[in-house]
This record gives C-alpha cells, structure tokens and sequence, in this order.
C-alpha cells in the first residue's frame, strides 16, 4: 500500500510552521462576493452575493472540521474557495504553513495533490462513460506518478483499501450501487495521498445502513493516513459523529464554532440551539421529551442581508441592539477559549428558548 | 380488529416486467390505518415503499398487481380510472418529496390550488376557488396569502413550496393523506415546521397519514405505527415504541445502529452489511439472510411469515428468531444467539462467514 505515493514529501521547514506545527489549514476572514450582473446590453454589477463574509477557521492536522449550516449559508463556497476552485474576493487561505490564496494554476499545483475533494452526488461525480480503474487512475495520470502495470496495481491496492473488488477494475460506474460509487470517489480523492480531504456531503445520498459504512471507512482512512476532513454535512448527528471541532455558518457568517462536545452540549448560539433541537433524533422518548425551537421564516437573501446580526430576523432572543451592532465572534459565558460565539444575547445553560411543546397530550 | 379501518390492504403484490425480468418490487403487504393515525412506512431505496403507496392511487401503470386495498368500501386496485381521478386528491391527497417538480413552473400557485378544488367540484366558481386557496394558503402558514396566491413557484423557497403542496392536499379535506418523503429535500429547521403543520393540520381534522420515508428520525418525530419494509415486504409492524425499544427483525435492529447517536460519537458505527438484494433475482429464502448476523439453515430456503412476537399481539415481525428474542439487551442478545448456534450447518456457517469476512464488517457484530 505504502508504494502508491512515493515518499510523504517532507514540506519546507519554517519557523512559522514549527510554532504552530499541528495546523493544517488556517483561513483567516476570507471574504467571496459573487457579483449580481443586471439585464440589459451593457451589463453593470448590481449588487454582490456575500456568500462568504469573513470566515476564520482552524483545521488541525488528522483531524476532522464539521461545518454545518443551512442551504445557502455558504458552506460549499466556502469549501471551494479553501480548495482554491475559485478565487476569493479578500481574507487569506494558508495551508500547512504557506499562503495559498489566489495562487496562479501553475503555483497551486503541487497543492492540489494534498488538497483533494469527495462531492456528495456518487453518480454526478463519475463520468458514466469511463472504467472505475481509469476514474481511480486520474490522478496519477495528471501528476506523472506511475504508468502501465503499476499504476493498475496501485489503483487496485486502493480499491481494495476503500472495500471494493479490484477485480472490478474493468467496471464502469453504473455497474456500482451509490454506495460503491461514493467508495470510488474515496479512493480517486485517497490516490495522492493528500492531507486534506474536502467532503462536501459525502453520505447524504445514501441510504442509512450504506451510510454507516462509508463513515467508518473514513474514520479508518483518517487514522491510518493521519488524513484532515473538512465535512460538510446538514445532518448535526452525522457531524456531531465525525467531528473533533465544528462551525456553524449562518448566512456567509460564522454563527459558533468550538470543539464538537461543548458546542453541542452548550450550544451558546440561539441557531445552533435551533437548528439541534430541528434535527430529528431517532428516539421517540427523546423527541417527546425536547423542546422544540420552531424558527419562523426563511433564510433572508444573500444578497440584502439584515442589518447587525444577520440571524435577527429569525431570532427567538433578539433585542434591538441586534439589529443595529454586529455581535463579535467571540468566547462568551465563560466558555473554554476555544469556543466562540457570534452572539450578543447567548443561550444561558439550562436556558429554554421553545415556545413550549407542540404536542397535545394524548 | 374491532374498529372499521379507513385503508385496509391485504397481500399486496406488485410486480414489472422489463427486459431483465419481473421486478418484484411489492411481494404481500398487508397494513390498515384508522383515521386520525399516523403510519410510518420506513425502507431503504428500493424497499418497495413508493411502489407500494402509488399503486393504491393508481399511479403505477403497467404493474401486475393483485390483492385487495379496501377504502370506504372499494376496491382502490379495481376501481375504473374516472372513479379514481375521484378518488385521488379529494379523498386521499398525496405529497411528494420533490416540490418543485411537482408544481407547474408556468402557472400561479393559486391557480394550480383552485384548479384541484373545480376538478372536484364542479359548482364552485372561480373567484369562489381563489378565495378557498388564499385561505388554504394561510391555514399552512404563509405570510401573506392574499398576494402570494398571484406568484408564481420559482418565487417560493423549498419550505414554502412544500407548504403550497400541503395546501394543494387539503384543500378537499381528505380523509387520507400520503405523504412520500415530504421533507427530505428541506433543511433541518424546515423540516421541523413542516412536520409540525403536518401534525397540527391532522390534529385538527382528524386525518389519516401514510409518511413514507427513509429517515428514522421523521417516523420517531410523528408517526403512531411503523412498517418497516426490506425487498418489498413487511420485515416487521408494531407501534412506534416497540420499533426503537424492542426490535425484533434483525434488519430493524441493523437500522437503528447504523445512525450515529449522541451517546457513541466518534465511536464506530455498525453497519449492515453488503447491499439491498435486486428485485429481479431475490434471494432464496429470507430475502435478508445475505446480510443477516443471525443467518441460520432454514433463512437460506424458507420465507418466514409475519407472525406476532412480544406480549401484546400487535407487534409483528418476518424473522425464524425466537419471538421472544426482542429488544437491545444483552438477555435477548444471548437468546438470539443461542438459537443462531442450534440453527446453523454447514450452509448457514458459510454465509455469516462471508458476511463477517466484508470490509465494512463490524467487529463483533456477525454471530460467528
């Protein structure tokens, strides 16, 4: 298995990657603004999608980055742009030491081999027209690693890695079911073997039982390649399994973001508390017995976000102060430092913000 | 049964024929539903729970179907077409996931309500109709109907859409409604203000509601009784309750260790094994036992029965373990296991050793 990448290369050795030495990733107020373009012969920008709008985060070498949010709030953007598949507006991407915003193609390719991606539809992300082994293959193909004989072997050794027959190497992807797919994308997205895998949703098309699989083949995956996730996901159990640490966006924003026990068991942010007390547990006596923060509305534009703290509209807790001060992203209520919180009026413990239970009594 | 059913199904089958062979995608289902209850229909992709629900509206032409769905005394799999098109959307309603596919882009919402409402009836007119949506638009919780009856669906967010699809499917005050995966495509705080008008609406008329989905979360949130179906039949019926808390179907147990809990994160999951069987070629026996922990001599030639197990007569399951081997304790655990080791040869000890020997295999979790 070892053979299929020649040498963990040995990155450059700086001084401010020893002083922070277990950082992977680190984004500091990245900013992407798609331009709105009006009808017309002569199209002018008419106003900016802020899909992102300042978002720090720090992604720790082997371990696992849950972001969660709704649709909309910017979570696979963000993802895009940290993978450099999109250049950003402002705000700066660094990975494993280096700065790697905007770089041009030719300076982004060495990183692309350690920055690899697994989207969420298994039959979109496969060209139904190719074998699995030429699908598996690619990667060593655009980076001049291995030919012929060898390189079938190490796409083997790699299927065999993520479960699936290397016999079926001759395949073609509409012979898999989607959970077979999703392992064809794991071992296309394992070949370099990078250091930072990007999962946009890598199970929410998958049937419950199939799903299970493929999270333990990348918690297997993570501890045998020391590999880093950033795992975008909108089911919080998914998250809450997989995580050691976990952001919620908000609207282009960071709402929380902390290591996964305390934010999910001392969510601070009234979203958060909303969005766990949303999530369907399968567990009746648990459902009976939560209170539900049943938000009204929708997600406002992107386009025209609200004033001062973009959840306000929607909040069970906001003040008048929230529509007019944007809160810091910041450790509130004696949180530990790690835990931060963009919020001026943030959910004490034990505080309930349902409107009581929606249930009758039967 | 003692109380008059609104919806009784016996032994359903539906089958396909295609070029590969019969699809067998129903194979004797049987189920009833009283008014104002809510039965979960849970199943993965290809389980047969679509196939299933739509045959009853007739919206599965070309299937080979046969058995009985007695609704208010007719036969829904024998009635002609124009007593059908009478049937669907006045008395039983459907919603289904998709609600943008299933709204005409080219026509106001409040059209495509009002139009439901003039098929039915006839004497309504149009102004009466629209007055009728408007309402029904409020009724489902969206902010100003008096206007947004005039819009058009690429105007509505996927929560309001769905709610325009509720609205659609109680503008006639059904006495059933079918809901198909109604919030699978929805955010999770999306998903909980739809189920809760859906609860809410059923409350206050005392409808009955079919949820199918695949989400056991949904079934746990609002449903009375849950089906749970595998390769087109029941594997196992009882009441929300005993489906969590005393499982008796290896398959149901399967499901509710695959979700990630609270209490186990970052522990490894356990999955079930392997794939769902095809349609097509179904395994011999318990068209589970392929991926069955407890696989014994006789799944591998004989289908079990859904016979009751437990106490209280209601809870039924289709599997060869002991009725009494339920629930997630150790106790029933050793007791399925011990039945396991009197049950095996030679046959049975090669399948679980194949299903212990896949990659995805959880340690420990095939009886070996």
């Amino acid at each position: 298995m070892s053979d299929i990448m020649p040498s963990d290369t040995a990155p450059i050795g700086s001084l401010e990657r020893s002083l922070q030495d277990d950082v992977l990733v680190q984004v500091d107020n990245l900013v992407k603004h798609f331009p709105v373009r009006g009808g017309g012969l002569i199209s002018r920008t008419i106003g900016q999608v802020q899909a992102v709008d300042g978002v720090s985060l720090t992604l720790k070498r082997g371990q696992t980055m849950g972001l969660v949010g709704e649709t909309g709030c910017g979570k696979s953007t963000l993802a895009r742009c940290i993978a450099g598949l999109i250049p950003v507006t402002s705000g700066k991407v660094a990975f494993d030491g280096q700065d790697i915003t905007n770089l041009s193609r030719r300076a982004m390719q060495p990183f692309r081999r350690e920055i690899q991606m697994i989207f969420q539809d298994p039959y979109g992300s496969l060209n139904p027209r190719r074998r699995v082994g030429s699908i598996i293959g690619d990667p060593f193909a655009i980076h001049n690693i291995h030919d012929g004989q060898k390189r079938k072997s190490a796409v083997q050794d790699l299927m065999e890695r993520v479960g699936l027959n290397p016999e079926h190497f001759n395949r073609f992807p509409a012979e898999f079911s989607g959970g077979q797919r999703q392992r064809i994308g794991v071992a296309r997205a394992l070949a370099l073997r990078p250091k930072l895998i990007i999962c946009d949703e890598p199970v929410s098309a998958l049937d419950v039982s199939i799903q299970a699989q493929v999270l333990n083949l990348l918690a297997d995956l993570q501890d045998d390649f020391g590999l880093a996730y950033l795992f975008i996901a909108h089911d919080l159990e998914v998250v809450r399994h997989v995580s050691h640490d976990v952001t919620v966006m908000y609207l282009g924003r960071v709402a929380e973001q902390g290591p996964r026990a305390t934010v999910y068991d001392s969510a601070r942010h009234p979203y958060t508390a909303a969005l766990l007390s949303a999530a369907p547990a399968a567990d009746p006596e648990a459902a009976e017995a939560r209170q539900r923060i049943i938000l009204t509305g929708d997600v406002p534009s992107p386009i025209n976000p609200p004033s001062g703290c973009r959840f306000h509209p929607r909040c069970p807790k906001a003040q008048e102060l929230c529509g007019r001060d944007e809160p810091a992203l910041e450790t509130r209520l004696g949180d530990p430092a790690s835990h931060l919180t963009a919020c001026h009026f943030p959910v004490q413990d034990g505080e309930i913000l349902a409107r009581g239970s929606r249930r009758d009594p039967r | 049964m003692s109380i008059v059913s609104l919806l009784e199904v016996t032994d359903l089958h539906v089958g396909f024929s295609t070029a590969d062979g019969l699809v067998q995608a129903v194979r004797g289902v049987s189920f009833n539903i009283e008014s104002g209850k809510t039965l979960g229909i849970v199943g993965e992709s290809g389980s047969g729970k679509t196939v299933l629900t739509q045959t009853l509206l007739g919206l599965a032409p070309g299937g080979q179907v046969s058995g009985k769905a007695i609704f208010g005394g007719t036969d829904l799999l024998t009635v002609p077409p124009d007593q059908m098109r009478k049937i669907r959307g006045a008395q039983i309603s459907v919603i289904f996931q998709d609600p943008l596919t299933s709204l005409h882009p080219l026509y106001r919402v409040g059209w495509q309500i009002s139009e439901m409402i003039r098929a039915h009836e006839k004497t309504v007119t149009k102004a009466q109709a629209t007055a009728r949506a408007v309402e029904l638009l409020g009724r489902v919780g969206i902010p100003r109907p008096a206007e947004r009856v005039h819009d058009y669906p690429h105007q509505f967010s996927g929560g309001m859409r769905q709610r325009v699809m509720i609205a659609m499917a109680i503008s006639l005050a059904p006495k059933l409604i079918i809901a198909d995966e109604p919030t699978t495509a929805l955010d999770a705080t999306v998903q909980a203000q739809i189920l809760d008008l859906l609860l809410r609406l059923q409350q206050e008329s005392d409808t009955a509601l079919i949820m199918i989905t695949h989400d056991l979360g949904v079934v746990a949130d609002i449903a009375d009784d849950v089906m749970v179906m595998y390769a087109g039949r029941a594997a196992e019926k009882a009441v929300k309750h005993d489906i969590f808390y005393e499982p008796h179907h290896p398959y149901t147990k399967g499901l509710l260790e695959s979700i990630p809990n609270s209490s186990a994160a970052g522990g490894r999951l356990r999955p079930i094994t392997g794939q769902p069987p095809s349609l097509i070629n179904l395994p011999s026996g318990c068209a589970f036992h392929p991926r069955c922990a407890y696989v014994m001599d006789r799944c591998l030639t004989d289908e079990p029965a859904l016979t009751a197990v437990g106490d209280a007569g209601v809870h039924r399951s289709a599997c060869w373990l002991p009725a009494a081997a339920i629930g997630l304790t150790e106790e029933a655990e050793a007791q399925r296991r011990r039945m396991v080791e009197q049950g095996r040869n030679e046959a049975a000890v090669k399948i679980a050793e194949e299903i212990a020997a896949r990659p995805e295999a959880a340690e420990g979790s095939v009886v070996a």
